[in-house]
């Protein structure tokens, strides 16, 4: 009597069940990176844009962003009328960036070839028509292509002179105020020690007395470029939609420009070169209007950095502590209270290391600090605030289990014989653990390293408390002591959190806070892959695994 | 029944020299006598060992050596002396404990927590508990070769050249030379001189426990300990280190562990049979096969268990 087993006791269903699940998880991690890949890099596309003139005689100019049905409770049966979302730009003239257009109010569209979009220092973008340019009084051009030709030619001898005046104000004056703030210090520390007169003084005071000297002359010099940026643009803008529809212009000085695009013209190309563009500027600018605008570089370079200073204290400390759980531990009840402790410790809310690294660190180490090294600081703290060594540290602290819990998987897999073998030729211990056992489990605590990095890139909570912050004034590096450790630093993830939940203008961001996301991954992707490729190299040389036989 | 038969049968076309002896067909090896019944079936004897080992060419002696691990003894009451320049095979059924004395020799047992020795072994005269003589630098003179070939991940040049860089010498020429000695000592030096900064991983098993015997050879130890070498080698390699052996004796005094008889009768000038922990007879190899005079150890070469 040969019976078929039935279904349930085969296990298709089961293997349906698998199946399935592992399905649902792929879908959901596509789902979400291709959402913000299409997002985050749509933000760089500049869109053409389009008039609207409406019912009521007004018009509204500006990019189309979005298109939906007007909820209408009184009639559910009905078709639905639609309603788009105008992006119209000039915040400074109608208060708002979006506006909402129903469709049965729009009597035409067009596309007008002479539409500009301005790209500004402040208030967001500007779409409009050029009118005139002046120089002072003179009018050098009126509108049309030839002002246009005129404005793009201005513009760009214009960027030199920015380029100059930046070179002024970011190296020159910059490297100035350091040299006076450093003048300053030794002063200070001179009082504190009770020098109050004497040669020591007197050179610090002269050397102060130069240093202003050289400000002043570089102040009038930056005075002088600026004086050069005389011209002016009137443009434009056509909007208001909703409160009868004004024409408005405004004058703005060149030096607030920062492109102007005839988006209508500019075939896919141009178009293309500059999407090209806008990335760049996008990962290598400082950011603008309380980050809504510009580039995100000090965010990258602060989380890059604070991921290369927590890779720096972990590395060693995981690594030697799982040697010693390991290798030299007697294994007994103690060890494996102490690894549970540490598997469990990995478990343990972000927040709460960020709290601990706020009370040890920053009050308890960083006082001692600025109490032992910096005492004639005063109420001005160097090292008890937060600071990028502050937050690496408590990253360093949150992610060492991954590093142990690695490592010691990776020891616990070489062989014993592989051990024996060096031992048996009169090695010692340490020799054996330092030639031979190291080098085979190097692959395993890049492993560690790797996961530590994931999670500390994408790590915000903790951060936020022990130094980062929403606008840092200057990157978290400098040539002298303390070498910018003790500086607060920007940070992608807690960029992402300020743009979508904490700006000004968050319907503005948005586009932002996913192209920065992007940008996140792609950074957690980069350092991993940087690690996984050392990894690699390093198994090749070392493949303990395929070794044991 | 016939099972039982067949198997005596095949070991003793094997090892012919003890067929000079009638086998009790009555007790088949299928239900074969335990270890334990065997030992207990006779009265405890002394064991028969030589005395033919002349006192001047004794490398290593073994004297009153008890062994436990934890509560658990291991070894019982064995003494024996090496000779030099002699390949001395132990042999035994699993368990017997001839890897634990094997591994007395070097101190390797000091690794393992619970394990506990009483009595002395002298190496070239020295007691290797000596407190002035440290494990590595006896394990410098005392060379091992483990059961399963366990090279480092390393390339084959520096797999050799480990042991002599640990005993401190510096300089490629020096260390050149040593490698290239040890590798032709250990018959591989015309199948790797071409890749000896290859990955010794990439080597064959019989080539690799070739390798591990150049590794050991490389610090000039005096006495090569050798721990079932051949276990995990096919035939081929097995003759090659075999042969591999009998040349390196003129060099070194080898101790060798081995599950096969065919192999301590092949190699070996003197054999040392062991069972639970004991010492039972230790002679000639020749002697050893042909006719043993304990009734344990003729059970055992005569495939009666084990």
């Amino acid at each position: 009597m040969s019976r078929k087993p039935n279904i349930l006791r085969r296990g298709t269903p089961f293997i349906w069940l698998t199946g399935g699940a592992l399905a649902m998880s792929l879908l959901l991690v596509a789902g979400m990176l291709l959402l913000i890949l299409w997002k985050g890099l749509g933000f760089f596309w500049q869109k053409d844009l389009t008039l609207l003139r409406l019912n009521n005689g007004s018009a509204v100019l500006g990019e189309i962003v979005e298109r939906e049905a007007i909820p209408d409770l009184d009639s559910p049966g009905a078709p639905p009328k639609m309603r788009v979302k105008v992006k119209q730009g000039n915040r400074d003239l109608y208060g708002a960036d979006f506006v909402w257009v129903r469709e049965d109010e729009i009597a035409e569209r067009e596309r007008p070839e002479d539409a500009l979009a301005v790209e500004r220092l402040g208030w967001g973008d500007f779409f409009g028509y050029l009118k005139e340019i002046r120089d002072g009084d003179k009018v050098l051009a009126g509108g049309g292509a030839e002002g246009l030709a005129k404005l793009q030619e201005l513009l760009s001898a214009d960027y030199e002179l920015r380029a100059r005046i930046a070179k002024v104000e970011k190296n020159q004056i910059g490297a100035i105020n350091d040299a006076i703030h450093g003048a300053e210090l030794e002063l200070k520390k001179l009082a504190y020690y009770g020098t109050t007169m004497g040669p020591e003084v007197d050179a610090q005071k002269a050397l102060l007395a130069e240093h202003q000297k050289t400000y002043d002359e570089l102040v009038l010099d930056l005075t002088a470029l600026r004086r050069k940026q005389t011209v002016s643009v009137t443009l434009t803008a056509e909007g208001g939609a909703m409160s009868g529809g004004q024409q408005k212009e405004k004058t703005l000085p060149i030096s607030e420009l920062v492109e102007v695009l005839q988006p209508n013209r500019m075939g896919l190309g141009a178009k293309a070169a500059h999407y090209a563009s806008q990335l760049w500027s996008f990962v290598s600018t400082d950011p603008r209007e309380s980050n809504t605008e510009g580039g995100v570089f000090p965010a990258i370079f602060g989380t890059v950095l604070m991921v290369l200073i927590m890779s720096i204290f972990v590395t060693p400390f995981g690594v030697l502590a799982a040697f010693y759980l390991r290798e030299y531990a007697k294994q007994g009840r103690w060890v494996s209270v102490v690894r549970i402790a540490v598997n469990n410790l990995a478990g343990v809310p972000s927040i709460v290391f960020g709290v601990f690294g706020v009370g040890f660190f920053i009050h308890f180490v960083g006082a001692g600090i600025d109490n032992a090294f910096f005492p004639y600081m005063g109420n001005t703290p160097v090292f008890h605030s937060g600071g990028i060594l502050w937050a690496s540290l408590t990253l360093a602290l949150m992610t060492v289990p991954v590093v142990i819990v690695a490592t010691e998987e990776g020891l616990a897999a070489i062989p014993k014989s592989m051990r024996e073998g060096s031992l048996a030729l009169g090695a010692t211990k340490f020799e054996t653990t330092w030639s031979i056992v190291l080098p085979a489990v190097m692959p395993s605590i890049l492993t560690g390293l790797i996961l530590a990095m994931a999670r500390a890139a994408g790590e915000v909570a903790p951060l936020m408390i022990t130094g980062v912050v929403k606008i840092a004034p200057a990157l978290p590096v400098s040539a002298s002591f303390p070498f910018g450790l003790e500086r607060q630093f920007m940070h992608l993830g807690f960029h992402i959190f300020d743009l979508g939940f904490q700006s000004p203008n968050v319907d503005a961001a948005r586009p932002m806070v996913y192209a920065t996301t992007l940008l996140l991954i792609v950074l957690v992707l980069v350092l991993n892959i940087g690690a996984i490729w050392i990894r690699n190299r390093l198994r090749q040389k070392y493949s303990a695994a395929t070794a044991a036989i | 029944m016939n099972t039982g038969e067949t198997a005596i049968n095949r070991i003793r076309i094997e090892v012919p020299q003890s067929s000079a002896r009638p086998v009790a067909p009555a007790r088949p090896a299928a239900h074969a006598p335990g270890i334990e019944e065997a030992a207990k079936g006779q009265a405890p004897e002394a064991a028969v060992t030589i005395e033919a080992i002349d006192p001047a060419q004794v490398e290593v002696e073994v004297e009153k050596v008890n062994l436990w691990y934890g509560a658990k003894q291991a070894l019982f009451d064995i003494n024996l002396t090496f000779a030099k320049n002699k390949v001395t095979a132990l042999i035994g059924p699993s368990g017997c404990g001839k890897s634990t004395l094997l591994r007395c020799f070097n101190r390797m047992n000091d690794l393992v927590d619970i394990c506990r020795m009483e009595g002395t072994i002298r190496v070239g005269g020295r007691d290797i508990r000596d407190p002035a003589l440290d494990a590595t630098e006896l394990r410098k003179n005392v060379g091992m070769v483990f059961q399963k070939p366990n090279p480092f991940p390393k390339t084959i040049y520096e797999n050799v050249a480990y042991g002599p860089r640990i005993q401190g010498v510096r300089g490629r020429e020096k260390l050149d030379v040593i490698v290239e000695r040890s590798i032709r000592q250990a018959a591989l030096w015309d199948e790797v001189k071409d890749r000896l900064n290859d990955s010794a991983l990439g080597l064959s098993g019989g080539q690799q426990q070739r390798l591990c015997i150049a590794r050991a050879v490389a610090v000039e130890p005096e006495v090569l300990l050798m721990d079932e070498p051949c276990s995990a080698l096919d035939p081929i390699s097995t003759g090659r280190i075999e042969d591999l052996m009998i040349d390196l004796k003129e060099k070194y005094t080898i101790l060798i562990v081995t599950h096969n008889m065919q192999q301590a009768a092949r190699v070996s000038d003197y054999t040392a049979y062991m069972l639970m922990g004991e010492m039972i007879e230790y002679r000639e190899t020749k002697e050893l096969f042909s006719r043993p005079r304990d009734k344990r150890t003729e059970d055992y070469i005569t495939g009666r268990f084990g």
